[in-house]
């Protein structure tokens, strides 16, 4: 009897057209910039997809520009309603131009395309179809007396959930009234362009969005700027550090969702095969190149053995390959700066003892690729237990005690998320009190809903996106007024 | 023949005690007139620290108190500072140079506020939490939680009312504090902290230090351990607070900056509604899923 | 199996049906010797059996249809999808169950599972023919020692409200008169009332009538309703000799959905974990379409592992899924959309 293959389930490239060079988006039109260029590739076949302009200090400029006279002139005198129904029709546009949006996140940030036709594109749609609602409801938001825009926000994404961490962004600006200055991230800036794209095809006034693609010297250049109010930051703790320093003693204001070492806690009664596919969602989503990763497994020690061995079972059944075939599960890494650093790390595990293994599963010869990887044996003090991997490589711990799951894993500086599994709802309850983490998922992981505000403790960042919470980092108010 | 007065020892409060700076210096605090009033701890950096360790000993179990009790404690703080009154006000008219009337008019501010605040311990949950309606068979509500060790660099100028105002909204939803009093003003901080002393507040919550706030805000700024800070207090002093907000950075500490004028840092009218502005600058959202399921 | 082999296996069960009851007596011990020792007890009361099912791991029902729902999603294209459509046929156990099934109609089921598709010889054959006792002979006549299995349902199908010399009786009618297999229903009034030993007796009992026929032991999961109650069930039938858990008798909606036949696929993955022996998964009723079958076959590559990938682990209970299957077989072969005009059928159906 043969074994069940299953043959290769390509979804169409067709349903793309990328250009070969891309300009800014600034003003409403596509214009050149006056800096450099970079090349953006595949991360799957290192094919270069486009030539991408690099905005400098004075494109930055440009833009910071047009968001502000958009703002002075047609987006702070719009009604709330009319703002509202822009983003009713963004979000519509989203969900017509679904498949192409997909199939071309996945072919320049490398996941698969099950995760951006199922999650990053529905719910990038989600987020401007919820906060389309609140732009003429915001005195009902309990923000606190007369919300205000700020003006005019630098926002500045990572390259994991390209799309998506832009609705995150200029869903919520748009709906309280502010205008936006976009920076996608330099391995990723394509699908952010076709949302500039789609923003004419919205009619959206011209400079309410503004696109420019770069890297760090372009973002450092919309940190710096004085025309920028307010900036949203979704990226790495030391960046976010960055930012931080560079508006202390000015008016400007951020909020930054930064990086995270969560611990997802399995206790011995925990819906065990339920518990195995949380821990698999919640390292290998995305290839692990999440903030809210369950990066660390806290394992009751009485069932660590079990766990173990089904979790590698599982783990044998994932798909890792060509990201633009339906049937993939772990896709590519995004670069090869990351894989390296990914690499890196797993060597020092190894080098400090733990125990390392993977599925051994074949990889493409061409393209970034690291297989899902566990390592046992791992102690609180091991680099692999405190340093974010932001790549598919779980470490596993083991706790005897309640108290010293919670100990454990509130022992880092980090504080984002956190997962309990077990059955007993006084302890649910309990474990989830004692997590200093922003978001605690109890029998489930990664789960995301524009509804729902997410967000960091401690060195995970400050301000929360998404929810009533989401709409006060876009809102100035009372006394702070 | 007038009897000899006694006079009393103004020291430090850190969790629960009144000791004097282990630094061993005092200095010489005087009225709005300049007359000569007492000789304050003059705290260092080290008082700072143990601070810092007194606030952190102290938290969970003042976050972990109910919300009813909490409530309870802080009223129980207004009801000693209305026992004491009488000496509020003498020492706010000596403090702030104001008449008779106008520091009894502060103190009862002073009073009415803290009580206000005592009242939202088992309220603000509710006004900032709540359901999340999400796209899916899930329980999902996100509830503010307390952000931890709060530094707060008590009004210069305003010496109760505005270190009431301070501190209140700070503590009441579980937080605990680190104060830095007014350097020139701070016998009613002193006066505060015998009442949080004598009412049931646990030693730890609120850590009140008298000194030179640029000497320890610095310390506090970058102290690890300390999640957030207050800089209220800089509108007055020469205190460069872009340095102390970057040294926040650090560990990305969430910093409530001064309210900035035209002038730069000033103090705020403390006579005004508040509002919640105070109290959520010190809470985290913390969101919980679970499934919905048979 | 071959006809000689049946009536073989047809003869030795009439004679334990008929041997006495010390036999009997022997075989129900050994069963419970068995599940003793399984359960590390002294004696197999109910509460033994209770703490037992109430220790295995929950099943978190939102965590668990997610789960169904991914596999769902699987793709299966070209020579996989051609293999996957066979394998699926020759897991069919082709069904009638209708109190208005008469010879004519089962001999119709039996010619169509002889010959599925008259126009392509290759079409591989369902794996049974499943019909009331009454039938069993019918069919056997028709099917002859063509090897497509007759099965039967028995033990008072589809209630089970009868007492257990009732449902032996039934099973020993079905037995004699050739069923290769019995398909028995559980007491499910006793499982929702916490009387596992009951539960577990009557299979005990079942499957002894059987003799060397395969019992599959449908727990009605439509009727138990959680998903702990169906793992719970899956574990008790497989202590007490089930050689194959099956969903549903057909006539309770919902009947066999893609979660509760995963949460049935990790209890027999995990049993033959602890024990050794690997026991069969039968999700029946409600699966009408190709693309739903292979979801299920998804489901158990992925699950339970290729072990169970053939006929002998895994079945179908359906009637119109296979004709679905063969419309989707003749448009991989003749490369365009075939019709219910092209799929010769004796009670040809107009729902595909």
């Amino acid at each position: 009897m043969p074994t069940f293959e299953y043959a290769p389930a390509s979804e169409s490239r067709a349903v793309v057209d990328i250009r070969s060079t891309y300009g800014l988006f600034i003003g409403g039109t596509f214009v050149a910039g006056t800096g450099g260029i970079f090349t953006t590739v595949n991360p799957a076949t290192e094919e270069p997809l486009a030539e991408i302009a690099e905005a400098s200090a004075a494109d930055v400029d440009a833009a910071v520009k047009a968001a502000r006279t958009a703002y002075t002139r047609v987006w702070s005198r719009m009604s709330g309603s009319d703002r509202g129904k822009y983003l009713f029709r963004i979000a519509r546009l989203l969900q017509e131009r679904a498949r192409e949006f997909a199939v071309l996140e996945t072919l320049d940030n490398g996941k698969p395309i099950k995760e951006t036709r199922d999650v990053d594109v529905p719910l990038a749609a989600a987020h401007f179809f919820y906060h389309a609602g609140w732009a003429d409801k915001l005195e009902y938001a309990a923000l606190g007396p007369d919300p205000r825009p700020h003006g005019v926000v630098g926002q500045v994404i990572p390259w994991n959930f390209p799309l998506l961490m832009l609705a995150w962004k200029i869903a919520p600006a748009l709906a309280t009234g502010n205008t936006v200055v976009l920076k996608p991230a330099e391995t990723t800036p394509l699908t952010a362009l076709l949302f500039a794209d789609l923003c004419r095809q919205a009619d959206l006034p011209p400079g309410v969005v503004n696109i420019v693609t770069g890297a760090g010297p372009t973002g450092q250049a919309i940190v710096d700027h004085p025309g920028i109010d307010k900036i949203a930051f979704t990226g790495s703790t030391a960046v976010g550090k960055m930012i931080a320093r560079s508006i202390a003693g000015t008016r400007r204001r951020a909020t930054l969702e930064l990086g995270g070492k969560a611990a997802n806690i399995v206790f011995d009664d925990a819906p065990i095969d339920q518990a195995i596919e949380g821990i698999v969602n919640g390292i290998f989503f995305n290839q692990g190149q999440v903030c809210c990763a369950g990066s660390r497994l806290l394992v009751q020690e009485s069932i660590a053995d079990t766990v173990i061995k089904r979790l590698q079972r599982r783990l044998a059944t994932l798909r890792v390959g060509d990201p633009l075939d339906k049937n993939t599960d772990v896709g590519a890494i995004n670069s090869r700066r990351q894989l390296d650093r990914i690499t890196e790390l797993s060597a020092a595990g190894e080098a400090e003892g733990a125990l390392r293994w993977d599925s051994g599963c074949p990889l493409p010869d061409k393209g970034f690729w690291f297989r899902p990887t566990v390592f046992t044996g791992v102690a609180q003090t091991h680099r692999i237990a405190q340093e974010e991997i932001f790549g598919p490589v779980l470490s596993v711990l083991t706790f005897r005690t309640p108290g010293e799951a919670v100990a454990k894993a509130n022992n880092t500086a980090y504080g984002l998320s956190a997962g309990v599994w077990t059955e007993k709802g006084s302890r649910i309850l309990w474990m989830a009190d004692q997590l200093r983490a922003g978001v605690v998922w109890a029998n489930t992981f990664n789960r995301f809903d524009p509804a729902s505000p997410f967000g960091g403790y401690k060195e995970s960042g400050y301000g929360r996106e998404g929810g009533r919470h989401g709409l006060a980092a876009y809102v100035v108010t009372g006394e702070g007024a | 023949m007038t009897r000899v007065e006694v006079k009393k020892t103004y020291k430090l409060y850190v969790g629960g005690a009144f000791p004097r700076s282990e630094s061993g210096r005092s200095y010489a605090v005087s009225d709005a007139r300049g007359q000569f009033l007492a000789n304050a701890s003059l705290a260092s950096r080290k008082d700072a620290r143990d601070a810092v360790v007194a606030a952190r000993k102290a938290q969970p179990g003042w976050a972990g108190a109910t919300a009813y009790n909490r409530g309870q404690v802080l009223y129980r703080v207004a009801e000693v500072m209305e026992s004491r009154r009488t000496q509020f006000v003498e020492e706010t008219r000596a403090a702030e140079g104001v008449t008779p009337a106008r520091a009894a008019a502060l103190v009862d501010a002073a009073i009415d506020r803290w009580v206000w605040y005592a009242g939202w311990s088992d309220k603000y949950p509710q006004v900032l939490g709540g359901l999340n309606p999400v796209a899916g068979p899930f329980f999902d509500i996100s509830l503010p939680e307390p952000t931890g060790v709060v530094a707060a660099l008590a009004p210069q100028g305003s010496s109760l009312l505005g270190l009431v105002s301070v501190v209140a909204p700070i503590i009441v939803t579980g937080n605990t504090a680190v104060v830095l009093a007014s350097r020139e003003r701070p016998v009613p901080a002193i006066t505060l902290a015998e009442s949080l002393a004598t009412s049931d507040v646990p030693g730890g919550v609120v850590n009140l230090l008298t000194g030179d706030p640029a000497e320890m805000a610095p310390w506090l700024a970058s102290h690890r351990d300390v999640n957030a800070i207050d800089l209220t207090g800089v509108a007055g002093t020469a205190i460069d607070w872009a340095e102390l907000e970057r040294a926040a950075a650090d560990n990305l500490k969430r910093v409530r900056r001064p309210r900035l004028s035209q002038d730069g840092p000033t103090e705020p009218d403390w006579s005004a509604n508040l509002g919640l502005d105070r109290l959520t600058a010190f809470v985290e959202t913390k969101t919980v899923w679970h499934p919905k399921g048979r | 199996m071959t006809t000689a082999a049946a009536d073989a296996t047809a003869d030795a069960t009439t004679a334990e049906v008929d041997a006495n009851t010390d036999a009997n007596a022997t075989t129900d011990a050994a069963a419970i010797e068995h599940a003793r020792a399984l359960l590390g007890v002294s004696r197999l009361t109910n509460a033994a059996l209770t703490r037992w099912l109430h220790g295995l791991p929950g099943v978190d029902q939102v965590g668990c249809e997610a789960r169904a729902g991914a596999l769902g999603t699987r793709s299966i294209k070209s020579a996989s999808k051609a293999w996957a459509i066979d394998l699926a046929i020759s897991m069919i156990d082709l069904t009638t169950l209708e109190g208005n099934d008469t010879p004519g109609k089962v001999r119709g089921l039996a010619a169509k599972a002889l010959t599925p598709d008259p126009s392509d010889p290759t079409t591989p054959r369902p794996a049974a023919v499943c019909v009331y006792g009454d039938m069993v002979a019918i069919a056997r006549n028709t099917l002859g020692d063509s090897g497509v299995r007759v099965a039967a349902v028995a033990t008072a199908f589809p209630s089970g409200r009868a007492s257990l010399a009732v449902k032996l009786a039934d099973v020993a009618d079905a037995v004699n008169a050739g069923a290769d297999e019995i398909d028995m229903v559980i007491d499910r009034g006793a499982f929702l009332a916490g009387d596992y030993r009951t539960v577990f007796d009557q299979v005990v009992a079942v499957k002894r009538a059987c003799g060397t026929a395969r019992l599959k032991v449908i727990m009605e999961t439509g009727e138990l309703v959680t998903y702990d109650n169906v793992r719970r069930a899956s574990w008790l039938c497989m202590l007490a000799g089930a050689d194959f858990i099956k969903t549903s008798t057909g006539k309770i909606s919902p009947a066999a959905t893609l979660p509760v036949t995963l949460v049935m696929l990790e209890a027999v993955r995990d049993w033959r974990e602890t024990t050794g022996t690997q026991i069969g998964v039968k999700p029946a009723g409600g699966i009408r379409t190709s693309k739903d079958a292979v979801k299920f076959l998804v489901a158990v590559n992925e699950v339970a592992g290729p072990d169970w990938l053939e006929p002998h682990w895994f079945r179908f209970g359906a009637s119109s899924l296979l004709n679905d299957l063969l419309l989707q077989r003749q448009r991989l072969r003749i490369g365009a959309y075939s019709g219910a005009d092209y799929i010769a059928d004796d009670s040809p159906s107009t729902a595909y």
